[in-house]
């Protein structure tokens, strides 16, 4: 017993002196939470857009000085023939060009109806999206302004919304869980793995296998560090996002933890089974890298929502442990829920880790032969 | 100069002699085009919408039934009582609520305006504002067709409506696939130019070689110059991969000029290949390496507006922004693939990764030390 | 051996943070003669050897190679010098003709001499089957035969060997000095550290380092004679303190 403890902590040491890993390894998580809270924004601002008003009378004016004075757009530029569309929109500042037809005024008050154009730059289809629906929004507000002060009375519903779970419409509460996840399988499977496959490459494994330690001992040596050093980080981040964006834990914080603990023997074992895979360690960083890390951002639907992906990526969502986990923590953080709301999910990482630690063991027991 | 070639000729011998690297260098952007740009969508369709009418009125149905209608609504179930669609919200069954309330129809055609509700499940802020959009924009529709309506009943007076037609230039559907694949290539030839070849200068200090590579006559310029050069081929190699392989599987358009698209893609990795090779004098082992570059490859493509756009970022990320290549080349790769931008559009963004690339081969070139 | 001096130390020191590795060495070396540089582990031999290559910058000192003063013309002296090390020195992943093509080509070597070197070279060895397998897969020996071989392969003024015959058997060990023997008398220098005491004895002269220190430095006869010992072990045991790091 106190050679295994001699042992985990001359492995705390190793990792401890490498300063610079150690940095990162709480950089990562501060610098995705600083960029995702203050950064990333899904709305737009100061969308460029460009006006063509073949009218330009007061009615047109008016309407354009409405768009120009609102936070989302900026008029950059008043063309004056459809010809100069295409350019404008290759430059890249353009996100939309309104088109008011001529004699756009008179028509609206004799015809009773006058015609825009919104063409948007669908090569970024969220903000055309967005730039379009804002732009029939604020024209639907200044018509019925200007329907009231002329006394005709219009039929108008307006909708009310109410933003659940997130009022503010903040990136980060979708995407905290999305970084500890990250943070997660970086330092479980990635720095594991690597750890483990860099004494194969050196040839030290052999070294302890011959040592008293037991072959378990090794291994559960090995990783020890790397248990605590994730727990710390999971700390550092929910401490981190409480700090400076006031996300609440509205569940359990031990829930919280008792599941993180083990989705992070989770990745312990995900990494001792591909250590076990890798003959060096830039087969295993790799392994990490594209069979763990690319699926956890692309695939767990901490960035793009799962429900909307084509069939067969929902099933293969199902596989990927980091996608049960980024439920759970969302359920207990944002909707506050209980155990009782999350048994299925936690049950599911149970046996996934089971299914890991098995298959390692008997990887492990082959190799001894 | 013969000394660069020969530099050269032995890194592609260890690259290709490597049988795990030189499968992975071409399988890799295989597999991330084709498993990863079908996935990564924001493309929102069938939003599982619940209401709560409590008025049953003519208006409240048509606007159900306009709400049924539209692509993007899935109208999974309607009631009467406020907690079962809550509680629906609140267990993933529906995506948004839309109350309707007493009277509705009623006090919209006398009063001339009505108040709805909507709730919207935001834990995912981006679905949820378009979903919002989408909501507005099918509200704002059946409000002209009332209006309309009422116009043949009512009195004389017209009550002057703007319509409004909206067309997406470039991307008519709106195939997020368009967007996406340009920046998965992105992500691509970044990793490629970062890692690989970081990785590869590491390994020699790690291992040694570097050391007698240090004690020959050869010059800092030879050294640094043929490491970049097969990473610099091997990048565009890949990125003309990944480009044929959007055309073939997605129908990825290519509106622009190739020649353009391939010149800025080559200083865009001679500026990642120089920020590489100066990350490797920082790095004593090949994992400190693999980390500092994770961080900082994160870092760059967050910020350069891969899926959010980078122009409503508040101003000092839009700072930081002039010296993130990453953006640089997001924005480029996109306006040609897409818009068809020429040579003078891409023109500003071709000088600032010229002034990248300088500021990048620069720091290499004066932390790589031959003696110590 | 003649009296041209290829290496020049004076007062030599080279620091690391307050330890003091090279505490002011000052010898010279005679072109074409074996210079080795005798002690334990940690005395400071390959600290030494890796300033007179041109790898590490000294503290202080005058260091010449070849003539040329290490500090302004650390560049020059590395066209004039070999290097091989014990630890790596061919690339493993590339074949016997490969690394010998690209250290000719490092060296300005034209593309015809060097297949010819690489002719004759094989064939001294016996090695000519082995032109085009991996450094990776051959055993020890021949690795650092052909490594030293490449060393010489420019025709260097000066070959610096850092502890080559580590690891190997004693008839190989026995090979490889004949090498060395070869090269000196075409007029090359060699300078070898080793901790082999019986290496010792095959150079022209030997400079015993301790904690950073020359202790002795003459012929293997005569350190012998001026300390009444019967083999430069015994002068070592007799002079050396044992080193602290052990």
């Amino acid at each position: 017993m106190k050679r295994f403890i001699g042992f985990v902590k001359k492995e705390f040491m190793h990792i401890f002196r490498d300063f610079r890993t150690l940095i990162i390894l709480f950089g990562i998580p501060a610098a995705q939470i600083l960029i995702f809270g203050f950064a990333v924004r899904t709305d737009i601002k100061n969308a460029g857009i460009a006006v063509l008003d073949r009218s330009k009378d007061e009615i047109s004016s008016g309407l354009i000085s409405r768009l120009e004075s609102s936070d989302f757009f900026i008029l950059k530029q008043n063309l004056h023939s459809g010809n100069q569309i295409d350019s404008s929109f290759k430059a890249g500042d353009i996100k939309a060009v309104l088109i008011f037809e001529d004699d756009f005024g008179k028509r609206l008050l004799n015809e009773g109806s006058a015609h825009i154009e919104i063409l948007a730059d669908g090569s970024e289809p969220n903000v055309a999206n967005l730039v379009t629906s804002y732009t029939r929004a604020i024209i639907n507000d200044y018509m019925i302004e200007f329907n009231k002060a002329r006394g005709s009375g219009a039929m108008v519903i307006e909708p009310e919304v109410k933003m659940y779970y997130n009022p503010n419409l903040q990136s980060q509460y979708m995407f905290v869980p999305g970084v500890i996840t990250i943070i997660l399988v970086l330092i479980c499977a990635l720095m594991t793995s690597v750890a483990i496959t860099r004494e194969k490459e050196f040839g030290t494994m052999e070294v302890l296998l011959v040592s008293p330690l037991k072959p378990i001992q090794i291994i559960l040596g090995k990783v020890t560090p790397y248990f605590i050093l994730s727990l710390i980080d999971v700390i550092v981040i929910l401490f981190l996002s409480w700090l400076v964006f006031n996300i609440p834990i509205k569940g359990s914080l031990v829930l919280l933890m008792l599941e993180s603990m083990l989705y992070i023997l989770l990745g312990l074992s995900l990494g001792i089974m591909i250590s076990t895979m890798s003959k060096t360690m830039q087969q295993a960083m790799f392994i990490s890298l594209l069979g763990l890390m690319l699926p956890t951002i692309i695939l767990s639907g901490f960035i793009f929502p799962v429900e909307y992906m084509p069939g067969i990526y929902k099933w293969l969502s199902l596989v990927i442990p980091p996608r049960w986990f980024i439920t759970i923590v969302k359920d207990i953080m944002i909707k506050g829920t209980g155990f009782t709301f999350v048994w299925k999910e936690t049950l599911i990482l149970v046996f996934m880790t089971l299914v890991f630690i098995t298959i390692s063991t008997l990887k492990f027991k082959k190799r001894l032969e | 100069m013969r000394t660069i070639l020969y530099l050269i000729r032995k890194e592609f011998i260890q690259i290709f002699r490597n049988k795990f690297l030189s499968r992975a260098i071409f399988g890799i952007p295989i597999v991330q085009m084709v498993i990863l740009v079908p996935a990564v969508t924001f493309e929102i369709k069938n939003i599982e919408l619940c209401v709560v009418d409590k008025d049953m009125s003519t208006e409240s149905r048509q606007l159900i039934s306009r709400l049924q209608g539209s692509e993007f609504f899935l109208l999974k179930h309607t009631t009467f009582s406020d907690k079962e669609a809550d509680d629906m919200l609140h267990s993933d069954k529906c995506d948004l609520v839309l109350h309707i309330p007493q009277d509705f129809g009623r006090n919209l055609i006398r009063e001339g305006n009505q108040k709805i509700m909507v709730l919207v499940n935001a834990i995912n802020a981006t679905s949820a504002q378009l979903a919002w959009a989408y909501m507005r924009g099918v509200l704002q529709d059946y409000n002209s067709e009332l209006v309309v309506q009422n116009l043949h009943s009512t009195a004389p007076s017209r009550i002057p409506v703007i319509e409004t037609t909206n067309r997406f230039w470039y991307n008519p559907s709106l195939n997020y696939k368009y967007y996406m694949l340009p920046g998965i290539l992105v992500i691509l030839v970044t990793a490629i130019g970062l890692l690989l070849a970081g990785l590869n200068v590491v390994r020699e200090k790690e291992i040694g070689t570097i050391e007698q590579l240090n004690v020959t006559p050869i010059r800092k310029y030879q050294f640094i110059t043929a490491k970049l050069i097969p990473f610099l081929i091997i990048g565009l190699i890949d990125l003309a991969f990944g480009l044929l392989i959007g055309k073939i599987l997605f129908n990825i358009p290519f509106n622009g000029s190739i020649a353009i698209l391939f010149l800025f893609a080559s200083l865009y990795l001679i500026a990642a290949l120089g920020l590489a090779l100066f990350l490797s004098t920082l790095a004593s082992t090949q994992q400190q390496y693999l980390f500092v570059v994770f961080f900082i490859l994160m870092i760059f493509i967050l910020m350069s507006g891969i899926f959010t756009p980078a122009e409503s970022m508040p101003l000092w990320a839009q700072k930081f922004n002039l010296i993130n290549p990453a953006a640089y080349f997001m924005r480029v790769i996109r306006m040609i693939m897409l818009k068809g931008s020429g040579f003078n559009d891409v023109l500003p963004d071709i000088r600032g990764i010229i002034l990248i690339g300088i500021g990048t081969i620069s720091l290499a070139i004066w932390r790589y030390r031959k003696t110590v | 051996m003649t009296s041209e001096k290829v290496i020049e130390v004076r007062n030599l020191v080279k620091k690391f943070g307050s330890f003091v590795a090279n505490d002011n060495l000052s010898f010279d070396v005679y072109r074409g003669e074996i210079f080795g540089f005798l002690g334990a582990n940690g005395a400071g031999k390959t600290t030494a050897l890796r300033i007179l290559s041109g790898l590490s910058r000294p503290s202080s000192g005058d260091v010449k190679v070849a003539g040329y003063d290490i500090y302004r013309h650390a560049e020059r002296v590395k066209k004039h010098i070999g290097y091989m090390c014990q630890k790596f020195s061919l690339y493993e992943d590339l074949t016997v003709a490969e690394n010998i093509m690209l250290y000719g080509g490092i060296y300005g070597l034209p593309k015809k001499l060097i297949e010819t070197k690489t002719t004759k070279l094989l064939e001294s060895l016996d090695f000519t089957a082995y032109r085009k397998r991996i450094i990776g897969g051959l055993p020890l020996g021949m690795r650092q035969k052909l490594a030293f071989s490449v060393a010489i392969l420019h025709d260097p003024d000066i070959v610096f060997l850092d502890e080559p015959t580590g690891g190997v058997d004693p008839i190989t060990r026995r090979q490889f000095w004949e090498m060395i023997y070869k090269a000196s008398a075409n007029g090359i220098t060699v300078f070898v550290t080793t901790h082999y005491m019986d290496e010792a004895e095959y150079c022209d002269r030997v400079s015993i380092m301790s904690e950073g220190r020359i202790v002795a430095l003459d012929s293997p006869a005569g350190l012998k004679s001026k300390y009444q010992s019967r083999s430069v072990q015994d002068v070592f045991v007799k002079i050396a303190r044992p080193s602290n790091n052990n």
